[in-house]
């Protein structure tokens, strides 16, 4: 027979696979690069997003506050003069996950994007432009006072 | 979680100016939960995609350093007042949505 403590117990189980199958990220889309996102390493992210290491050059250009108050919202805004933009990318190399985000950039779009990222402590920002194939850069330290990843 | 989307798209010189902001919490996973001391499970907002008359103008994917509330601001070529923009967003957790907004 079942009484009311199994019924209870056998609702949880079944709730509790429900919420797993809700936790599974990843697979709706497609263009969502989970190891990139996922790596815990500036270098190595880069290279399972863009698949090689970035130059700097002078045609990137990144704003960023040199101080940010406030790590949990610091305003970046990346534009490049270069041609033929592909996408723009976004990396804080001493956050947990240096990866920030990443922009496609079709033809008819400007390449500028301005974003607010989190910063969990003094680090440098480097953006990198993916144009004509060519993987271009730049970089600047942010001193955050105040980190954006505790609770 | 319908409407999570705000837009101001602003058309001039046949070039749109779009600023967006979902409302979002962006949870990350870093943080504990301060009662109980578990980790908080990251739910966050990993894609937008702007489409423009059927085109993709812009197409973000976003981990999970981008702040709360994500804003982002971009600017496309064409694009007139009156047309509308669609923002498809995906999160982490598989669900998505679909939004419109019209250009000024």
């Amino acid at each position: 027979m079942m009484n009311r403590r199994k019924v209870i117990k056998a609702l949880a189980t079944g709730g509790a696979l429900i919420g797993a199958s809700v936790l599974m990220p990843g697979l709706a889309l497609a263009g969502w690069n989970k190891e990139a996102f996922g790596s815990e390493n500036q270098d190595m992210a880069m290279k399972s997003l863009l698949g090689a290491e970035p130059t700097a050059s002078a045609d990137v250009s990144l704003k960023a506050p040199s101080i940010a108050e406030n790590g949990a919202v610091v305003p970046v805004t990346v534009k490049t003069a270069a041609a033929n933009v592909e996408s723009i990318s976004i990396f804080v190399e001493g956050n947990p996950t240096p990866l920030v985000a990443e922009f496609m950039i079709p033809s008819g779009t400007k390449a500028e994007v301005s974003t607010r990222i989190r910063m969990g402590k003094t680090s440098n920002i480097t953006a990198v432009v993916k144009a004509d194939g060519q993987l271009l850069s730049a970089s600047q330290e942010t001193k955050v006072t105040i980190g954006g990843c505790g609770g | 979680m319908a409407g999570i989307m705000k837009v101001k798209a602003k058309s001039k010189k046949e070039m749109t100016s779009v600023k967006l902001m979902a409302k979002h919490i962006m949870e990350s996973g870093q943080r504990k939960d301060k009662k109980t001391g578990e980790a908080i499970p990251a739910m966050f907002l990993q894609g937008i995609t702007v489409q423009h008359g059927g085109k993709t103008v812009f197409e973000a994917n976003l981990g999970t350093a981008v702040s709360k509330n994500p804003y982002l601001a971009f600017t496309f070529a064409g694009g007139a007042k009156g047309e509308e923009l669609t923002i498809n967003w995906v999160e982490s957790t598989g669900k998505t949505g679909s939004e419109t907004a019209a250009i000024k």
